[in-house]
């Protein structure tokens, strides 16, 4: 079983021209998790993965898998296996001639090829054009590309895009596997919710900059709030008001801010009023992650 | 030196699993065939009229056999051309420079493979082409009751010159795919430079010394010099000629300047 090497950038910068597309990005990606890279369109994170792969020189810093940068990698695709978000097919040749291509340049075993595709659910599509692939597919391919070499570190940039919701639930358990058994996974998204479900990690980006790291936990610095209704809903608030709680009138009830729901039930029960409802809300991550990033900028 | 046989069979598959190697090469053979085949019953039929009416004008011709069979390389040379140029900006235009990049990050070496691969499959294109020449040629001659001279050892020593061309302007392809990596813009200075500009280019400099010095250098003289042979050297004979060895030297440099110059144009570059 391949293990996975630490990811490290360390003060990249990369303009074009007078643009700065990334600037001084240092953070460190550990094996055995799933790292999210986050940012809004155009926050860079192509950029910084295409640097990360040697495809992009950057203006200055370095990026380094197991401490080697990319272009100096031994053995390049059975060290790391990248996906990126341009679809990088010749529309006219088979999946499986696509693949077996960079297996014969990359000196990987042609069975590979067979094995995965059959990982990746192609199998019965591997000698069709690409050319007549849906997004969904050209995704499950560019996923049996990055597994080609069974490599210890994963890249993969907005894998999610164009899936549908089977091929989102098959994705996330897939990155979950590749976790577990190990490897080092980083996975972009300009979605938060599309990936917080499989994340351990997080790294956010915006406008070229590191705005937050750490884990998905650490981003839920919102305060609780605790939605609440009863059928009596005068009552309610003028126990609420009572209790000095903040709250605020939404369409299904009251949402309370700054107690734990256990307090708000306290209060509604003293002043014998019954509840209808009484949920303490999660929705915190995506706004911290959009207060981080700047709402407007999100696309 | 693994990598690179390794890059050099990832081209060759590249190359041979898409359809365009054996459409071009269907589309070479078919053109060749009607060329060398309708001009030799032309020229067959013409010559056979001035031999038998003993005027003079025939013997300018010389051989007839060499200069259609050499049709292969002075009307194909256009295609291991396009199948080069092809080669490489449709590694830009379908963005497969970033697996490639990927799998090998040594792009030199890279591009090296891909030089290395189109150019045997460019020497395959000079055998169909010479496959309909002399093969379409060889019949139309004896049918006039020209000699094909397919015993001379002078024959199959053009032959294999031409293939030696075919080959070379493959390369020259590559080169300018990657001078040039749009793909569109390539196919118009191609077919453009081939079919238009550069027989008007020799045309024009065989009329005086001085510039006849410099049309012998154009890839077509070079080319033409190289086989030793070609409708275009017969009709325009004020046009200088190199050694057929210098010839190939010339195209290798084309190819060489194409290359080394479109590495540092385009493939070096970020692949964004």
């Amino acid at each position: 079983m391949p293990t996975g090497v630490p990811i490290e950038f360390a003060g990249v910068t990369k303009r074009f021209g007078q643009v700065a597309a990334v600037t001084d990005l240092s953070f460190t990606v550990e094996p055995g998790r799933v790292t999210g890279f986050l940012g809004p369109n155009g926050a860079g994170k192509t950029t910084t993965l295409r640097i990360l792969l040697g495809l992009v020189r950057p203006t200055s810093g370095t990026a380094t898998i197991g401490g080697v940068p990319y272009a100096q990698l031994p053995s390049p695709l059975t060290t790391v296996g990248a996906a990126l978000e341009a679809a990088s097919f010749h529309p006219g040749r088979s999946a499986r001639n696509h693949l077996l291509v960079y297996a014969h340049a990359a000196r990987i075993d042609a069975s590979r090829v067979a094995a995965v595709l059959k990982k990746v659910g192609l199998t019965d599509y591997a000698d069709r054009r690409v050319g007549g692939y849906s997004l969904g597919m050209r995704q499950r391919l560019g996923l049996a590309f990055t597994l080609l070499g069974d490599p210890g570190v994963l890249v993969l940039d907005e894998p999610i895009n164009g899936l549908d919701p089977e091929g989102i639930k098959w994705i996330r358990g897939f990155l979950r596997e590749l976790a577990d058994e190990g490897r080092t996974v980083l996975v972009s998204s300009h979605l938060l919710s599309e990936v917080q479900q499989s994340v351990d990690e997080v790294v956010i980006i915006a406008k070229g900059e590191l705005v937050h790291r750490g884990t998905l936990s650490s981003l839920d610095t919102s305060a609780v709030t605790v939605l609440v209704d009863a059928p009596d809903r005068a009552s309610l608030a003028s126990a609420l008001v009572a209790a000095r709680l903040a709250f605020t009138n939404v369409s299904d009830g009251y949402l309370v801010s700054g107690a734990e729901s256990s307090e708000v039930g306290h209060v509604a029960f003293v002043a014998g009023v019954e509840l209808s409802t009484l949920q303490r809300q999660r929705s915190g991550l995506e706004e911290s992650f959009l207060a981080l990033v700047g709402a407007g900028d999100s696309l | 030196m693994s990598s690179f046989i390794a890059g050099v069979h990832a081209e060759f598959t590249k190359l041979l699993t898409t359809r365009m190697w054996w459409l071009l090469a269907i589309i070479l053979f078919v053109y060749i065939a009607l060329i060398a085949g309708g001009l030799g019953a032309l020229f067959g039929g013409v010559g056979s009229d001035a031999l038998g009416g003993g005027r003079p004008g025939a013997p300018a011709l010389g051989a007839l056999a060499p200069l259609i069979y050499s049709f292969a390389t002075s009307v194909g040379y256009v295609f291991p051309v396009l199948l080069g140029a092809l080669s490489t900006t449709g590694e830009f235009r379908h963005q497969t420079l970033t697996p490639t990049f990927l799998a090998n990050p040594r792009r030199g070496q890279v591009l090296g493979a891909k030089s290395l691969s189109t150019v045997l499959v460019g020497a395959f294109y000079g055998v169909v082409a010479l496959a309909a020449s002399v093969g379409v040629g060889a019949i139309v001659l004896s049918a006039f009751g020209h000699d094909a001279m397919l015993g001379e050892g002078s024959t199959w020593a053009l032959i294999a010159r031409a293939v030696l061309a075919m080959a070379l302007w493959a390369l020259i392809g590559v080169g300018l795919g990657t001078l040039v990596p749009n793909q569109v813009a390539t196919i118009v200075i191609v077919l453009a430079f081939t079919q238009f500009v550069e027989p008007l280019l020799r045309l024009a400099t065989s009329f005086s010394e001085p510039t006849a010095a410099v049309g012998k250098f154009l890839p077509g003289s070079a080319s033409d010099a190289l086989v030793g042979a070609s409708f275009f050297t017969i009709s325009t004979p004020g046009a200088g000629v190199l050694e057929w060895w210098q010839g190939g030297l010339v195209l290798l440099a084309y190819a060489a300047a194409f290359t080394v110059g479109g590495y540092f144009v385009s493939w070096r570059r970020d692949v964004t």
